[in-house]
């Protein structure tokens, strides 16, 4: 018996260290990639569904879809745009890594964050100063 | 009465096995097979209409009249349509079910999603295959060009 409390007191120890070992989801990048994830697909689905409705004006009549487009085409907007492209690429790339965890190898899943971030800064760069560009000029 | 224990380390019984599709194997498969094509249909729709020419402020009716009675891009929008519903519907539901604790707000939050998913999928799909790009009556300068053509 003595041996047994002896173990379970080095299992919770291990359970409530500071720094969680061995665990895709608690703490470090496997969680946050995973809240980041969870964020971005809620904002993108709440967007989807008034995307829909939006492009849905296209049946009503020609004056009634330009006039909400136009109100896509302010500079308040456009900064939105980019908030969603930027949760867009994020959700993505991420996805895709998931994907790789589940199917390739667990083992790489940090070094994978590390790239999901690398490549969403790349596609940022190559999008945001075009978008920019064309919602802030005339 | 005696009762039976099991070996500790044996691995816990389930119900004894349910015929019929594991429905949520398949959503599993399904977050991961859409996901992959909603990559490729979402950039190419995000390069097309916010990338090229003007981007964002050479949208208008004009412009998406153009797409929708092109059948490349029709497929491609019924495509997102469908695939990105039901992608997102389900990434919700799992939400619901990790974060809502009594069984009426799952019940409520559930529905509601999939009653937003199957009118929006209606919706948007009959938008797609019914669209008038020239409606009678319309100004022409709102009108893509191919209009006035005949």
């Amino acid at each position: 018996m003595p041996q047994q409390s002896a173990e379970t007191l080095a299992s919770q120890q291990k359970t409530t260290s500071r720094r969680p070992a061995g665990t895709l989801y608690r703490g470090r990048e496997g969680m946050w990639s995973w809240v980041l994830h969870r964020i971005t697909g809620v904002a993108i689905f709440f967007f989807l569904l008034v995307h829909i409705l939006d492009t849905a004006l296209v049946r009503v009549s020609p004056e009634a879809y330009n006039g909400v487009i136009s109100s896509y085409q302010t500079p308040i907007m456009g900064l939105g745009e980019t908030a969603l492209v930027a949760a867009i690429v994020f959700h993505a790339f991420n996805g895709l890594r998931i994907i790789l965890i589940d199917f390739w190898n667990a083992k790489y899943q940090k070094v994978m964050f590390y790239v999901v971030i690398g490549l969403w800064v790349v596609t940022m760069l190559a999008f945001v100063p075009r978008h920019l560009m064309n919602v802030f000029s005339d | 009465m005696s009762t039976t224990l099991e070996a500790p380390r044996s691995p816990y019984s389930r119900s004894p096995k349910k015929r019929g599709i594991n429905w949520e194997k398949w959503g599993w498969i399904y977050m991961r097979a859409s996901g992959v094509v909603l990559v490729v249909l979402i950039f190419g729709h995000l390069f097309v209409n916010l990338m090229i020419g003007e981007g964002v402020s050479a949208l208008n009716f004009a412009f998406v009249a153009g797409k929708l009675t092109n059948p490349f891009w029709q497929t491609w929008d019924v495509l997102m349509l469908w695939l990105a519903l039901i992608h997102g519907g389900n990434g919700m539901r799992t939400l619901v079910n990790d974060y809502a604790t009594t069984r009426l707000t799952r019940g409520i939050l559930k529905s509601s999603i999939l009653a937003a998913v199957v009118i929006l999928i209606v919706l948007g799909t009959l938008v797609i295959y019914t669209f008038d790009a020239c409606p009678a009556g319309s100004p022409a300068d709102l009108l893509p060009s191919f209009c006035s053509a005949n």
